[in-house]
């Protein structure tokens, strides 16, 4: 069915190293438009670092392979850059910027990405309506967007916020490192809920969890399981439950029994 | 050194966007300082025989004493004798109007952004504007005038209002108060003199523009501002310099007196020219400023966002005579390249129930210095006084020095007075978080450094403060390292 489309992101055979420690030892990934992938893995396995590789944090030597987004080769391209060409990543650990009003900050990352594509600043008016009605999908209240970026927020309302940011600038394709982890279920419900609201002008996720609680509320067309670098399976969302039923180490014993595992905690 | 530090640092590297230099005709005095040239001043200036006599106390004072060494700052010595102490715009009768202005001068003005136009003034700011050692042209005087306000150049203040000038000038920074102080009470030319009489509200900002444009002068400016008993008055200076290759010396006075139940706020934009990037050329800015709640509930408020020069060495300070009265310093300091700062102020409480607050924001690039230094001082008298201080630095890279010191005299013990500190580093996470979202670098750092600045932008009055962001921003253009 998809054939007719062009990929949106195609990861192949992706090494990657952090000081001389190789930690992506072949990756290999294809997303098309309108798809739900989810990534699982214990601990310390690389999802964060694709996360970040995909994002272009620097400090990652990348040893072989290539990626393309959208048809661009994404690893020739700066973080603002592949931002402005429609990727986001909602952060695993969100940063604080003291003395930046969330709007402050929402409006120059979306000016910022409307220049790069050559359009104008959005006017004001639509501009409130638009963080207003994310804010009210996020279960936020107005006086959040008054607030510095992330300090003081709870655990719980940094990871919304991250899709709070999301529902603003509204990209290609967004990639969700653990914004799971740390949520009540209330919590889970609200941010699975606007996931899946925003999915359509949202063209594809790639969601990275370590549990499989949120797959209960998002869909997934596709589940990768990554072991020490490498995707070992990919399936569909029965895989999720397989692995959430019989636990990581099951993976170890079944095709991986040399390797020592990083205990998981679940 | 990562790639993001590496644009940050070209970033900050950027040029000064002030730096030309006008073609004016200037009358200049030959260099040297001795008590002929202070004659000369004086009477060029048609100055009546008692503040010559208070110009020639201040240079006999000042032959005595010492260039302080104890700021945090380094530098060769200068030569007080190369330099010209009076330069001043050729044409002799002050203009009457704003069209009589010079039209050169008006470019210049111009091009600093300065709304001399009347009809940008419709904006609601008087202006005063120094060029060099004179001030050019004092606008909507008259409309001042009907609320009794006085806003003119020191030199005018010195003719028509001799009774208050007299009687205030020299009260809170005495003419031996310090080396660059005396040295300015000698051979100061022009600057502002505001008086706002009992109970009136002045209705607009008023505001000073300082430009330094003659080569091989020095600048020393005096200013005054006197707010009478329930009176209130917000003024604002802006200072910039054109490029050149030496130092250039800048040594200003203010003085501030606030009555019973007066409050004078005093905002400054200083963007001298800071040197360029190896550290050549730029201004010494060695100022005087200090102000005094003379009254009861009196209210003296100093704000300050100080990006340029090459060294900077300043301590606006609050004198708090009056029971009840309120002292506040809000400081950005910012330093980048080569310039070196060492800033902060002075809060001295003498009555009961004198508050002070200071809160401080020192941001250092390159290869800059920057310190701060304060000093809270209770006196015995003083019950139940109370100061907040907060002194906060970034640095941008790794080849640039914060320093805080903060002095705390007490000798009251029913006082509080309490002092944090914190330094932070524009972290990689935060760029790269602030990138992830398409925000460039060099944005990134501005909106860090204007977020980390924000306690001390609000109280800088609102188009000043959008003003200061950019100046921030341009500031720091190619400094990430
Ligand atoms: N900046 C770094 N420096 C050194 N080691 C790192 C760095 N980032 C990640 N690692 C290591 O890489 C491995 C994978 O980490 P990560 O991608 O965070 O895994 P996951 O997100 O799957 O838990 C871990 O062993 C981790 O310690
Ligand atoms: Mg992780």
């Amino acid at each position: 069915m998809h054939n007719a489309k062009q990929p949106l992101l195609v990861i192949e055979n992706l090494h990657v190293a952090v000081d001389d420690k190789q930690i992506l030892k072949g990756v290999d990934l294809t997303i098309y438009p309108g798809e739900i992938h989810a990534i699982m893995g214990p601990n310390g396995s690389g999802k964060s670092t694709l996360a970040a590789v995909l994002a272009g944090r620097e400090d990652y030597t990348i040893l072989q392979g290539r990626v393309f987004f959208d048809g661009k080769d994404l690893l020739e391209m700066s973080p603002e850059e592949r931002a402005a060409a429609g990727l986001f990543l909602a952060f695993q650990y969100p940063v604080e910027i003291p003395g930046v009003s969330m709007l402050t900050f929402l409006r120059t990352a979306l000016n910022e990405i409307r220049k790069s594509n050559g359009e104008e600043p959005i006017d004001t008016r639509t501009f409130l309506q638009r963080v207003r009605e994310a804010a009210q999908l996020l279960g936020l209240g107005n006086d959040f967007l008054q607030r510095a970026v992330n300090v003081g927020f709870s655990g719980g309302e940094k990871k919304r916020n991250e899709i709070l940011q999301m529902a603003v600038l509204r990209p290609k394709l967004a990639i969700l490192d653990e914004t799971d982890s740390g949520l009540d279920i209330d919590a889970l419900k609200i941010v699975a809920n606007a996931v899946n609201s925003l999915f359509g002008t949202i063209q594809s996720y790639l969601i990275i969890t370590h549990y499989q609680r949120l797959l209960n509320y998002i869909e997934p067309d596709y589940v990768h399981v990554m072991y020490d670098g490498k995707i070992v399976r990919s399936g569909d969302k029965t895989l999720a439950l397989e692995l959430e039923a019989k636990g990581y180490d099951w993976l170890r014993s079944e095709t991986l029994s040399s390797i020592e595992l990083p205990s998981t905690t679940t | 050194m990562s790639e993001d530090l590496k644009i940050i640092e070209e970033v900050t590297g950027s040029d000064y966007k002030y730096g030309f230099v006008s073609n004016i005709e200037e009358e200049l005095a030959p260099p040297g300082l001795n008590e002929e040239i202070i004659r000369f001043i004086s009477q060029k200036k048609n100055e009546p025989e008692w503040l010559l006599e208070w110009r020639l106390k201040a240079f006999r004072a000042w032959q005595k004493m010492k260039e302080p060494k104890w700021a945090n700052i380094h530098y060769p010595p200068i030569d007080f004798q190369s330099l010209h102490y009076y330069a001043a715009p050729k044409k002799q009768q002050r203009p009457k109007s704003l069209d009589e202005i010079d039209p050169e001068i008006r470019r210049t003005f111009e091009k600093l952004g300065i709304p001399l136009e009347e009809q940008k003034l419709l904006a609601g700011v008087a202006v005063d504007a120094v060029l060099d050692s004179v001030s050019v042209a004092t606008t909507f005087k008259e409309k001042l005038a009907e609320l009794g306000i006085i806003f003119c150049s020191m030199s005018e203040a010195i003719q028509e209002h001799p009774d208050l000038v007299r009687k205030y000038l020299g009260s809170v920074v005495p003419y031996n108060d310090n080396f660059y102080a005396a040295l300015n009470s000698a051979v100061f030319s022009d600057g502002s003199f505001v008086y706002v009489p009992p109970g009136v509200r002045c209705p607009m900002e008023l505001s000073t523009y300082f430009r330094i444009n003659a080569a091989k002068t020095g600048q020393f400016e005096r200013t005054l501002i006197i707010a009478d008993e329930g009176s209130y008055v917000s003024y604002l200076e802006g200072c910039t310099a054109p490029m050149r290759d030496e130092h250039q010396l800048h040594a200003a006075v203010v003085e501030l007196i606030a009555l019973k139940d007066a409050e004078i706020k005093y905002s400054t934009v200083q963007n001298w020219y800071p040197g360029d990037k190896e550290g050549k050329g730029g201004i010494y800015n060695f100022v005087t400023k200090r102000g005094i709640c003379k009254g009861p509930n009196a209210k003296i408020s100093w704000t300050q966002v100080e990006t340029g020069s090459a060294i900077t060495w300043k301590y606006p300070s609050v004198i708090l005579l009056g029971d009840n009265s309120v002292g506040e310093f809000y400081s950005i300091a910012l330093t980048n390249n080569h310039q070196q700062a060492d800033t902060g102020t002075k809060m001295i409480h003498i009555g009961k129930n004198t508050r002070s607050r200071i809160v401080s924001k020192s941001i250092a690039a390159g290869k800059s210095n920057n310190s701060y230094r304060g000093l809270v001082r209770v006196l015995k008298k003083a019950e139940n006084a109370r100061n907040y201080s907060q002194c906060d630095s970034m640095l941008i890279g790794n080849r640039c020095g914060a320093h805080t010191f903060p002095y705390i005299e007490v000798e009251n013990k029913t006082a509080t007075v309490e002092h944090e500190a914190t330094v932070s580093k524009i972290g990689e996470d935060m760029l790269f978080y602030l990138n992830q979202r398409g925000i460039p670098t060099e944005e990134a750092v501005a909106l860090i450094v204007n977020g980390f600045s924000e306690e001390v932008l609000q109280h800088l009055p609102m188009e000043f403060a959008v003003e200061a962001r950019k100046l921030l921003a341009i500031s720091l253009e190619g400094s990430v390292g």
